[in-house]
């Protein structure tokens, strides 16, 4: 297979010289270029981050102080802030954006579409993507699908809010809720361009780990960069088609009189014409794909966070095998999980119980996870570098939030905290916040790939501190209002006195979350300013063993100015020793996959 | 108390920013070493605020657990309810264990093995027998936990019709919640929206003569140990029935009937009482007065003293109003129950006047 990859890329190789000479727009917009449309999408990615939790900001705001009014309030949301005093309608229109922006543009194109596409063809030595054209078009219709998103927040009749799980019937009739017009029409329009984009983009990095490895590059050679990108595309391939089928669905039964998901509905005084169809179908077919979705934002992340910390602990990331096989059996199992957000949803209970089972089988991969990151810390020789901070404080934050899913998975203990607070903690520790440190792990350590330059690390030190003490803050505490019995998603918890000593704890979750948010500023201050003034990077700045760092900083159109390298070993020989106890390279304490085994040198199974 | 926060958030984002300032003023300057890449300062720097974290972590998770732990639910107010307690009293001390283990390992080796100039990392690829413990470990846990939890999910969820429960429909719309009591017959009489005309607000079938005795209230009253057998109707869109003092909860699906059953086994007048409700309610009575207070400044309306009561909420999210669809629920000996359901008109009755 590696023999019939390298041929035609060596061909272009041959051309490389002489090909011709790049316009503005062909460089910078409408890029064919893997490394470009990494760029692309990662911009895209935090320009729609800063817009999902500035959203949060607000309705954290609202929940701490109820009614009150803010001056902000009313210079963003304009008539849905009266007096600066947020409505209940744009409070559930800015849950529902913030999950849903969050969830796909920032988590599933942000994170997968930036390092997929940086990382595919530079860590298997490849010269671009497989299909250069799709790559740019994944992006484009991305981006097609972010600006209609965005639109959707300055319609007259407001935002899709009928939470970003959609569910019919709220989501179904306007005369239930104002979002639920244009634009919830607006939403399913721009999911629909998303999932395009999506499978385009999936498609293409499956090919290319397939198609493209370098002579050497054996799958048991990859990076588990690599694997995980490799198997969240397959994923999602599998899962985003279901979605796609429900949102078209739905589109019939608001648009063209379908009855899939309406029956017996009596709603502003007129019995509406829809029969024979089940809410629950929806939500079996929504949580078909919203289940793997978790997994294909949160297994990019693991890879991210595999790759970084065995190069910054100068040690092999612990059990490669069982690292990949438990990223395998995490794939398997997430596509069989999905009722486990359905027990109390009027399903059969024999159901239930099923869910129940393989749920908690899932905690088994992710506990073998969690186990082999913390072994590789063992006995390492820690580089406490920006990203590094981040894996390790991924691994607590997955850790802590993991550990509350064994209490979610089981139908018996869900049926009193099912969308509770508890549900909000739980799935922002394991998938929001841990997902969000791996993509900024990845940002810190990869930018001298990216940009050519070095972010700086005093500030990148800062903004993880903060950080992580505030991602704690905002989400331990609300654990507890959830076991307390606190429904999310209320616009305000006042009309239940019941709930009143409660709020005091959401006043601090909400200080927590705007100190959290604020020094995200100094985040972007660093990557942007970076761009422009940070300081030169060298070709290998973390003596990290994989192919990326073999290529010129400079970037260049084919990635290597000559031959691809060829492959001779697995990506982790870090401080790896001879029987003399000397390291394999003199004076170096790792070995790139290019270089071939050397004299002495014991031969691992990789 | 708001007040006071907000301070401390003010306070805490000046630090904040004098710190940035710093940091900003130290990246500027010709600093010794500035290529970026952390140096063993940094390293040390680093692994010691892992563990002053680590440190952080404990004592908040520790002042959370203090502080916090007594909102959780009081008592449960039903036979089943307590193995549900039990279950998850059982969880949460399983995963607390293993948080506080995994967590120390994590970030004590993350200061223990800080980089050094001239360190030699130990290559340690594999071992079988370290992940076959570390697979074995939850698999046996887990099994435990899957055992037990299905065994109680099967318990609860399947309901014993031979006890004869009391039926009541829990019918549902934008947003409020009914209750309807199937009369002597205990049959549920027929229903659908499409049978909502006037007076006939949840749409029953006027032809079917097991409705006639139904009676339909807005307030839900329960005989204390009486088993009750819930079947849930939406009119509009899905709303879900949370009984959080119950341990109950079930979506209401428009297009279907949906179920839970439960015995409510403490009145209301009982846990009103309890030291628990006491403490709580008194918390809460104190919160609204120091808030009845600032209403009043401000020439508002103060706010009701609180008296606890049992409630639904909803828990699915149903429309813009949804923070404050609820129902009040009264759980009351047997006698008053017959009392209550007795001054009840029935839906003949009501169809009549």
């Amino acid at each position: 297979m590696s023999a019939l990859a390298t041929a035609p890329a060596h061909d272009h190789h041959d051309d490389h010289g002489h090909h011709h000479k790049q316009t503005f727009i062909t460089k910078y917009i409408f890029s064919t270029d893997h490394k470009m449309i990494s760029k692309q999408y990662l911009i895209t990615g935090i320009i729609m981050g800063i817009v999902g939790i500035m959203m949060s900001v607000l309705f954290r705001m609202q929940l701490a102080w109820p009614e009150e009014s803010f001056a902000i309030f009313e210079a963003l949301l304009g008539k849905w802030a009266p007096d600066g005093v947020m409505t209940p309608s744009i409070y559930l229109a800015l849950v529902t954006i913030h999950g849903t922006i969050m969830v796909f543009f920032v988590l599933t194109a942000g994170l997968s579409g930036t390092f997929s596409n940086l990382l595919i063809p530079l860590q298997i030595g490849a010269r671009d993507m497989a299909s250069g054209f799709l790559n740019m078009l994944s992006y484009w219709l991305f981006f097609l699908s972010s600006v209609i998103m965005l639109s959707s927040l300055f319609i007259e009749s407001g935002p899709a809010n009928a939470g970003w799980t959609i569910y019919p019937p709220l989501s179904a009739l306007p005369q239930a809720i104002g979002g639920s017009g244009l634009g919830m029409t607006l939403w399913l329009v721009s999911l629909a361009i998303f999932i395009a984009s999506s499978l385009l983009g999936s498609l293409n990095y499956i090919v290319t780990v397939l198609n493209l490895r370098t002579k050497g590059m054996s799958m048991t050679r990859l990076p588990l960069t690599i694997w995980a990108f490799f198997v969240t595309a397959i994923i999602g391939v599998v899962s985003f088609p279901v979605l796609l089928s429900a949102a078209l669905l739905l589109i019939m039964d608001r648009s063209f009189g379908t009855s899939f998901f309406l029956s017996d509905i009596y709603i502003s005084g007129e019995v509406l014409s829809h029969q024979g169809g089940s809410p629950v179908l929806f939500e079996h077919l929504f949580w078909f794909l919203g289940h793997p979705e978790v997994y294909i934002v949160i297994l990019p992340a693991m890879g991210i966070v595999s790759e970084v910390m065995a190069t910054n602990a100068r040690k092999p990331i612990f059990g490669y095998r069982a690292m990949v096989a438990s990223i395998l059996a995490i794939a398997f199992l997430s596509t069989i999980v999905w009722g486990h957000h359905m027990f109390v949803s009027g399903m059969n209970p024999f159901l239930g119980s099923v869910f129940t089972f393989t749920t908690l089988l899932i905690a088994i991969p992710s506990a073998v996870k969690a186990f082999n990151w913390i072994t590789t810390l063992w006995k390492g020789n820690l580089q406490m570098n920006p990203a590094m901070l981040f894996s390790i404080g991924f691994v607590s934050t997955f850790i802590t939030g993991g550990l509350t899913g064994i209490i979610l998975g089981d139908s018996t203990l869900d049926i009193n905290v099912h969308d509770t607070y508890f549900v909000i903690a739980h799935f922002h520790l394991v998938m929001g916040i841990s997902a969000i440190y791996g993509l900024l792990a990845g940002v810190y350590h990869w930018f001298p790939k990216m940009y050519g330059r070095m972010m700086n690390k005093n500030l990148g030190y800062v903004h993880f501190w903060v950080t992580a003490v505030g991602a704690y803050g905002v989400f331990f505490p609300m654990h507890f209002i959830g076991l307390a019995g606190l429904p999310r998603r209320y616009y305000t918890n006042t009309a239940f006195p019941y709930f009143d000593d409660l709020a005091d704890v959401n006043v601090i979750i909400t200080v927590f979350a705007l100190i959290t948010a604020a020094v995200q500023v100094v985040f972007l201050w660093n990557f942007f300013a970076s761009i422009f003034y940070g300081r030169k990077a060298t070709q290998n700045p973390w003596n990290a063993t994989t192919l990326e760092w073999t290529t010129p900083v400079e970037h260049i159109h084919g990635n290597w100015p000559g031959e691809i390298p060829s492959v001779y070993r697995w990506p982790y020989d870090y401080s790896k020793t001879n029987e003399d106890g000397e390291y394999v390279i003199k004076g170096q304490d790792f070995v790139p996959q290019n270089v071939p085994l050397q004299e002495n040198e014991e031969e691992l199974n990789h | 108390m708001t007040v006071f926060l907000v301070i401390i958030a003010l306070a805490l984002l000046a630090v904040t920013g004098w710190q940035l300032s710093k940091i900003f003023e130290l990246s500027k300057g010709p600093g010794a070493d500035s290529t970026q890449i952390a140096n063993d300062n940094d390293n040390r720097k680093q692994a010691r605020y892992m563990l002053w974290f680590m440190i952080f972590l404990y004592v908040g998770m520790a002042y959370s657990f203090w502080k916090w732990s007594k909102l959780y639910l009081p008592e449960a107010a039903s036979e089943h309810g307590s193995q549900v307690d039990t279950l998850m009293f059982i969880s949460i001390a399983i995963i607390m264990i293993v948080q506080v283990l995994t967590q120390a390992l994590l970030h004590w080796f993350a200061y223990k093995y800080q980089g050094k100039k001239g360190n030699k990392a130990l290559f340690f690829a594999d071992n079988d027998k370290l992940e076959f413990i570390w697979t074995i470990i939850p698999v046996i846990t887990l099994a435990g936990l899957i055992i037990y939890g299905l065994f109680t999910w099967s318990d609860i969820m399947n309901i014993d019709e031979d006890s004869d429960p009391i039926v009541i429909e829990i019918y549902a719309k934008q947003f409020s919640w009914q209750a309807r009591y199937a009369g002597e017959d205990n049959t549920l009489g027929k229903a659908n929206v499409r049978f909502i005309e006037g007076r006939n607000n949840v749409g029953l079938d006027e032809s079917d003569p097991y409705g006639d005795d139904d009676k339909i209230t807005t307030e839900l009253h329960l005989p204390v140990n009486k088993p009750v057998l819930f079947k849930f109707r939406s009119q509009d869109v899905l709303h879900s029935a949370y009984f959080p003092h119950f341990r109950a909860q079930m979506n209401v699906v428009p297009g279907m009937v949906t179920q839970f059953g439960f015995t409510p086994s403490i009145t209301t007048a009982e846990m009103r009482d309890s030291e628990y409700m006491v403490d709580k309610v008194q918390t809460i009575n104190e919160i609204r007065k120091e808030n009845s207070e600032i209403l009043r400044a401000e020439g508002e309306m103060p706010l009701d003293p609180y008296e606890f009561d049992y409630f639904i909420a909803c828990n699915k999210i149903c429309g813009e109003a949804h923070y404050n669809m609820q129902m009040k629920i009264v759980v009351e000996t047997q006698e008053e129950y017959d009392a209550w359901l007795s001054e009840q008109a029935t839906f003949g009755e009501f169809m009549e006047n």
